[in-house]
């Protein structure tokens, strides 16, 4: 039965007051520890169809009659469009349409930022759409584009009001404190840089739009192009099977979406337009600089007494000033904290959720300035953390479930190998360990949707039109109906990905799906369950499976349905974990490697292992190119970008993977739903750059403050560690 | 212009300054061969023309006339493919037909690569989802 409920929201670390209709979910937890199918090791169901290269991905679809898209992108930071003629473009072979400034809300004359669009060509093939975009005759003024956050916070360019938030008095705690460290942290803009890039091919079929889409949220598209293009909302179908990665950055529409549905409107054709690499590294979103002022107080036994920061996030032109303080407000249990954070505006691409948005810039300025803390104190980094250690929530609540001690503990070992590990040090290569925490969010919430059904093969289909972005939620979803149905995981299909075609299912992004959609099918599995176990008994066999009475349906089918029931009220649901560094350090080149990471999180239940232990390694090299490697650099003179291809943006190789040894601590959530299992995507990718700027500290006695740690970086920080001495 | 790809002959009409990965995506429908960067800087494209591991997005199809095209639908059967799924080498999967290229390239010309080995062949196939760890040991134990 559904009923309404007031209740906070969470999506990406932000939390709105909504009115939910959820449903209850009645369902007792399975006991903790592995079953028959859930909490072990399965290979993706779709993994062979991935592998093999038969799934279709929306670059891959090529519909009867469809045509291609350029788009003309502002080359300028700041600009405004003095003349445009189309007519050109128009003229060439092979082209269909083109569309200017003004023919839709997304192509602009006024020019904001670097990559914004400005006009559209579609024709035949995609070169002779190129060729068409160059036959555009654009003239600019150019105009001095604002690029400085700090500047900006002065000139009150600022996306929202900033944020204040405050508990305690600040000031009393550090008059209280025995020694007060202050750092200035800076983290730079990363980019996504999904294997598939941004892209949708969009149709008219009588009164609506079909959009095949690379999307993470099928809904938050299909309700965005139904308002953007005047039609309801059941008349736009939205298809995404399968995704080449998303990492936050596809959660909507875009420009591109819309520049293909007028093309489309306007010649009666499918019509695709993908962006390329190099504008997916310049329109696409990112992970936005930062610019971190921090402060910690703290009593000679490590206690703290006092946190402050000033945050800066340079979202660019457009998008939201992620929780960077979130770490600081919510980490440890200090009674006095007060933060501020600005969302400077600039003539820069939009910022874009990446991965814990906030969270990873956050935590790397806080669990470095706390390692600062633990050298002034001469007290072991661990040892600091576990001193304050919060059991309940620093706003009073409680939490649903945390294991972050027991995380520590499971550390120990890969934490008392810094002995060792400093001992391999050379003249010129040092080497050391460092740690850092983890929290987020990861609960996820309601409302999400399942549909099942069940045939006399005994086989079972799950319906639900959420999304697989690569995590293996396919592969999470059918081990939860097999189990719940007792039937091997080889019977069981998932059938996702089209709005027409099954439930509401919520976004894949916040680390929310398994979390949000899971216990959905769980609930659908054991509805059908049920009706299969009364058939049974009608004949007799009480306590028989599933596979022993199917028989009797014949053409019949048994439809089970399920919903997310609601998060525990009152209490805060959240992820925690840690990981421990190894690095060395060449200290007269200032290269840095990371020789060992260990990961130790606790998610609650573990649906799939191996699954997660892939999930773990690829944050934490997400995470290693984030602390290293990857930057996207503008000229600091015009704006221009400078790194929007593969070749100059640093991503991490194989040859960059270091050892990763990762462990989950397994036990259900006991609060939250029937399976008390929290979402993996983002808590590995947050502490490691903390990590390793730690196990730098360790090894050479130098503070960095920035990321990433480039050789400059690394030989600035040790050239001021040797003056300090 | 001719090709063989994946042991079938295939007469082929691009229009000069066409790839190869653009004649076998788009003119034989062969779409298991993904294009992620379309300069060849990523590896997702990677194909074998005569036996050798090629960036198919950067090959002109006229300088490989002639040639026998390997792509990812021409291992279907290759024990590397149950590898990469048994070891979870792939997340979203679409830099996964590439990196099966550059596998079998590898071992053909080495059975048992050491993990020098496979860092140095795979280098040039960018996993962005990060299963890099899963890949190496996939190829590893392609042979079971």
């Amino acid at each position: 039965m559904a009923r309404l409920i007031r209740t906070e929201k969470e999506v990406e670390g932000r939390y709105e007051e909504v009115w939910l209709v959820v449903e209850e979910d009645s369902l007792d937890q399975w006991p903790a520890g592995p079953r028959e199918i859930v909490g072990r090791d399965a290979v993706r169901v779709d993994g062979r169809e991935r592998a093999t290269g038969q799934a279709v991905y929306t670059a891959d679809l090529a519909k009867p009659g469809m045509l291609h898209t350029a788009v003309l992108r502002s080359p300028h930071p700041r600009a405004r469009v003095t003349s445009i003629d189309l007519a050109p473009a128009l003229a060439l072979p092979g082209v269909h349409a083109a569309i200017g400034p003004g023919d839709i809300e997304q192509l602009t004359a006024d020019c904001s930022f670097q990559g914004v669009a400005i006009a559209a060509v579609c024709a035949d093939t995609l070169a002779q759409a190129r060729a068409a975009l160059r036959a555009i005759a654009c003239e600019f003024e150019v105009l001095e584009p604002l690029l400085d956050p700090d500047e900006a916070v002065r000139r009150g360019s600022l996306l929202g009001e900033p944020r204040e938030r405050s508990r305690g008095d600040y000031e009393r705690g550090l008059a209280e404190a025995d020694v007060v460290v202050e750092a200035e942290f800076r983290t730079q803009v990363v980019l996504h840089n999904s294997m598939e890039t941004h892209q949708a091919v969009v149709e008219w079929t009588g009164e609506g739009v079909e959009v095949h889409i690379s999307t993470q949220y099928i809904w938050g598209i299909r309700d965005a192009v139904a308002q953007g293009l005047g039609l309801p909302a059941d008349k736009v179908r939205v298809v995404c099977r399968y995704m080449g990665g998303g990492f936050g950055s596809k959660n909507s529409p875009d420009d591109y979406t819309f520049i293909a549905a007028e093309l489309a409107r306007r010649t009666h054709r499918p019509v695709k337009c993908a962006l390329t690499r190099r504008e997916e590294n310049t329109a696409a979103g990112n992970r936005n600089a930062t610019i971190q002022r921090l402060t910690v107080g703290a009593r000679s036994d490590g206690t703290l007494t006092a946190l402050g920061g000033e945050f800066v996030n340079a979202v660019g032109w457009d998008g939201w000033s992620s929780g960077t303080e979130g770490p600081m407000q919510m980490l440890y249990a200090c009674p006095n904290v007060k933060t501020t954070t600005y969302g400077a505006k600039l003539n820069l691409p939009p910022m874009k959720a990446f991965r814990a948005p906030g969270f990873v810039e956050g935590t790397f300025g806080l669990e470095a300035l706390l390692d600062e803390l633990a050298t002034k104190l001469d007290l072991d980094p661990l040892e600091l953390r576990r001193r304050n250690h919060t059991h309940e929530a620093p706003e009073g609540n409680e939490y649903s479930g945390k294991n972050l001690l027991e995380c520590y503990r499971r550390a120990e070992p890969h934490w008392e190998r810094r002995h060792d590990v400093r001992a391999r040090s050379t003249a010129t290569v040092k080497r050391g360990v460092g740690m850092a925490s983890q929290i987020w969010y990861g609960g996820g919430g309601p409302p999400s949707y399942a549909w099942i059904r069940v045939g006399s093969d005994g086989r079972a289909t799950v319906v639900t039109a959420m999304q697989d972005i690569g995590t293996g939620t396919r592969t999470a979803m059918a081990q939860i109906a097999a189990e719940e149905l007792g039937i091997p995981l080889e019977h069981v299909t998932v059938t996702l990905g089209d709005s027409d075609r099954g439930p509401y299912a919520t976004l894949s992004a916040g680390s929310s799906t398994t979390p949000s959609v899971g216990p959905a099918v769980r609930a659908a599995a054991a509805d059908a369950r049920e009706q299969i176990e009364e058939i049974a008994e009608q004949r007799g066999l009480k306590g028989a499976s599933v596979a022993d009475v199917v028989d009797v349906l014949e053409d019949a089918q048994i439809l089970g349905k399920g919903a997310r029931g609601p998060n525990p009220t009152g209490m805060q649901v959240l992820t925690f974990g840690v990981q421990v560094a190894e690095v060395a350090v060449d200290i007269e080149t200032g290269e840095v490697w990371v020789e060992r990471i260990a990961a130790v999180h606790d998610v609650g239940r573990v649906i799939n292992p191996l699954g997660a232990s892939s999930q773990i390694e690829g944050g934490i090299i997400q995470g290693i190119g984030h602390t290293l490697s990857e930057e996207r650099l503008h000229d600091p003179a015009t704006g221009r970008l400078l790194t929007t291809t593969l070749d100059a943006y640093k991503l991490p190789t194989i040859a960059d993977v270091p050892e990763i040894v990762s462990e989950l601590i397994d036990v259900p959530d006991s609060h939250l739903t029937n399976l008390g299992a929290k979402g993996l995507g983002e808590p590995p990718i947050i502490p490691t750059a903390a990590a390793i700027a730690n196990a730098i500290r360790d090894a050479t006695g130098a503070d960095v403050r920035q990321l990433p740690i480039s050789r400059e970086e690394m030989l600035r920080a040790l050239r001021e560690a040797e003056a300090r001495q | 212009m001719q090709l063989t790809v994946n042991g079938h002959r295939y007469d082929v009409h691009g229009e000069v300054g066409t790839t190869l990965a653009e004649a076998l995506r788009e003119e034989l429908s062969l779409t298991g061969t993904k294009v992620a960067c379309g300069e060849g800087h990523c590896g997702a494209c990677t194909v074998l023309v005569d036996g050798e591991p090629v960036l198919s997005c950067i090959t002109l199809v006229h300088a490989v006339d002639g040639a026998s095209v390997t792509t990812i639908e021409g291992l279907r059967d290759h024990p590397m493919i149950d590898a990469f799924v048994r070891s979870d080498a792939l997340q979203c999967g679409f830099c996964t037909p590439g990196q099966i290229v550059s596998a079998v390239a590898l071992v053909e010309s080495k059975p048992a690569p050491t993990s020098e080995d496979i860092r140095h062949a795979m280098a040039g196939n960018l996993c962005r989802c990060g299963a890099y760890p899963k890949i190496e040991e996939a190829i590893r134990t392609w042979q079971g």
